[in-house]
């Protein structure tokens, strides 16, 4: 099945079988192992990247269902030499132990931050007009597809409040 | 996964084509792909809807939405319209998933998704709804996510979605298409089946037909709430839920409707005790009265026999809440 998928920017062009995921597709054939398998069922987030600018799991749809699409992974996020906001606050806060849900948590908080911006409200918002504020208890909800083994999760939500701006 | 064909539908008309010769449709993908991995759905063929022009939402003429059926469930809870019209909609939505998967998640698929039964997902073990015939390993097993109410000896499965238990108390129906071009529009209490002895035929649709859109009635007074009782606070499945839009006018209760998720095949609601609420002034005997007649035929089989005492509680105060916020 050939697809076409512009990845962190640049254009790829992949003949894959019909059942390869996203993931697998990322992993194995374009070598951007950032993005980890945790489960591959849907329920960790270890496999979140962004897909046309929306958080999605990587591991439950089929690479062939995104030919054409915009694919941004932890890779395009930043890198070693240049961080973005939340890589550099995850770092600085220690928002991890092992690391192998970060790639996930970056992706996803990325995506997050822009839904509270465009005035998405979530499960936890008290009013749905209203837009939220960033409390511990609204990023833990936006954040609660994406789990933490090694429950790192005070520092993960200290992070992402101080890369969004939101002071300690 | 097994092998299968992959196309891309041009039409919702070919995509009902494809699927009337017997192959599968998938949209958000979060449902399908999980159980093709693990063999429990084996399809020969996909067909691919999600190109087709089917994600919108429409305000109809007499005031109601019209929602397409690839409207995702992030951009429907987060409709201004519905959010400020139909809230119990968006609160229903907000409380599944995670925020990853309501942005692939369609509202066709989330309508039809399977049950979270864990024989289902095992193909080890009989499963009636998996493997016609097989028998029924929950009845006797770990049935505590199970229903109560709408059971068979043959199936105690659930329904999981919360969208669905909102859609159900707002009186929405479905719009499906078949190969042909001809369209029906279905209650959406009429969408599914009791489990019977047939606990693998689901929905009353005919294979290759296609859900286009759902429609919801024009808003009506009252307040609404979405009560979600679950193992954890976030990205669970209901163990009980209750969709509640209440109207109160000179203490007495105008409008009850409501619709029960996790407690049965398909989303909950009797028009029994709707019919007793309506008209009566509130008060708790009158909500464990509403309590009684919902749960008289409930049945639990062991480890999920909490859940009768559960949604008497949750559907208690729900009520509660809906008749005080109503009358303040
Ligand atoms: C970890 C996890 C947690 C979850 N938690 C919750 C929760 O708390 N609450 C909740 O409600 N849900 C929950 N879900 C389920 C989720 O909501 C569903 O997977 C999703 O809504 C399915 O939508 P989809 O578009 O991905 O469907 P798909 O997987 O694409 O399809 C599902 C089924 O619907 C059929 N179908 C799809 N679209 C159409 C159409 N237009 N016409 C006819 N048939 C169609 C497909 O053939 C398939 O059989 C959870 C899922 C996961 C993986
Ligand atoms: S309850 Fe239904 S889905 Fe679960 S094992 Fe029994 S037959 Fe299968
Ligand atoms: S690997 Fe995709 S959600 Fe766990
Ligand atoms: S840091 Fe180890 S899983 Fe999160």
């Amino acid at each position: 099945m050939e697809t076409q998928l512009t990845i962190n920017g640049t254009q790829h062009k992949l003949d894959l079988d019909p059942r390869t995921t996203l993931l697998d597709a990322l992993r194995h054939h374009l070598g951007l192992t950032g993005s980890k398998k945790g489960c591959d069922h849907g329920q960790c987030g270890a496999c979140t990247v962004m897909v046309n600018g929306r958080r999605i799991n990587s591991c439950l749809t089929l690479a062939c269902m995104h030919d054409g699409d915009e694919v941004t992974t932890i890779e395009g996020i930043g890198q070693p030499d240049n961080l973005s906001p939340l890589q550099q606050a995850f770092v600085s806060e220690d928002g991890f132990q092992c690391g192998y849900c970060t790639p996930g948590q970056i992706c996803s908080a990325t995506a997050m931050l822009e839904e509270i911006a465009n005035g998405w409200p979530s499960h936890v918002t008290g009013e749905l007009d209203a837009s939220a504020e960033l409390t511990t208890e609204e990023i833990s909800e936006r954040m609660s597809g994406n789990l933490c083994r090694c429950s790192a999760y005070p520092n993960i939500v200290e992070a992402i409040r101080k890369a969004a701006g939101g002071g300690a | 996964m097994r092998p299968f064909d992959y196309a891309r539908a041009a039409t919702s008309e070919d995509a009902a084509r494809q699927a009337a010769e017997g192959a599968t449709f998938i949209a958000g993908g979060t449902n399908l792909l999980d159980l093709m991995k693990l063999e429990v759905m084996a399809p020969s063929a996909l067909v691919d809807i999600n190109r087709l022009d089917l994600n919108q939402i429409e305000e109809a003429d007499d005031g109601g939405l019209r929602i397409g059926a690839l409207v995702t469930n992030s951009d429907l809870a987060n409709d201004t319209r519905v959010r400020k019209h139909w809230p119990v909609l968006s609160r229903a939505l907000l409380a599944g998933a995670s925020g990853q998967l309501r942005n692939k998640a369609t509202t066709g698929g989330n309508l039809l998704q399977r049950t979270r039964c864990l024989y289902f997902y095992d193909r080890a073990t009989a499963c009636n709804k998996r493997d016609p015939g097989s028998g029924c390993a929950a009845r006797d097993g770990f049935n505590r996510i199970l229903a109560v109410l709408g059971t068979s000896e043959h199936c105690i499965a659930t329904h999981p979605s919360d969208m669905a238990v909102a859609m159900r108390a707002l009186g929405a129906e479905v719009e499906t298409l078949k190969q042909d071009g001809s369209t029906r529009r279905i209650p959406l209490g009429d969408l599914y089946l009791l489990p019977g002895d047939r606990p693998d035929r689901e929905t009353v649709l005919e294979q290759g037909e296609l859900i286009a859109a759902v429609t919801l009635p024009a808003p009506v007074e009252g307040r609404q709430i979405y009560r979600k009782v679950r193992d954890r606070a976030s990205y669970a499945f209901a163990l009980v839920s209750v969709a509640g839009i209440v109207a109160v006018s000179e203490g007495r209760i105008t409008r009850a409707n409501l619709a029960f998720g996790g407690l049965a095949p398909k989303p909950w609601r009797n028009a029994e005790v709707e019919d007793l609420l309506t008209g009566e002034a509130s008060s708790d005997a009158l909500f464990g009265k509403a309590a009684d007649l919902l749960l008289a035929e409930a049945q639990g089989f062991g480890a999920n026999d909490f859940k009768i005492p559960l949604a008497r509680r949750t559907l208690v105060s729900v009520l509660r809440e809906l008749s005080q916020e109503a009358s303040a």
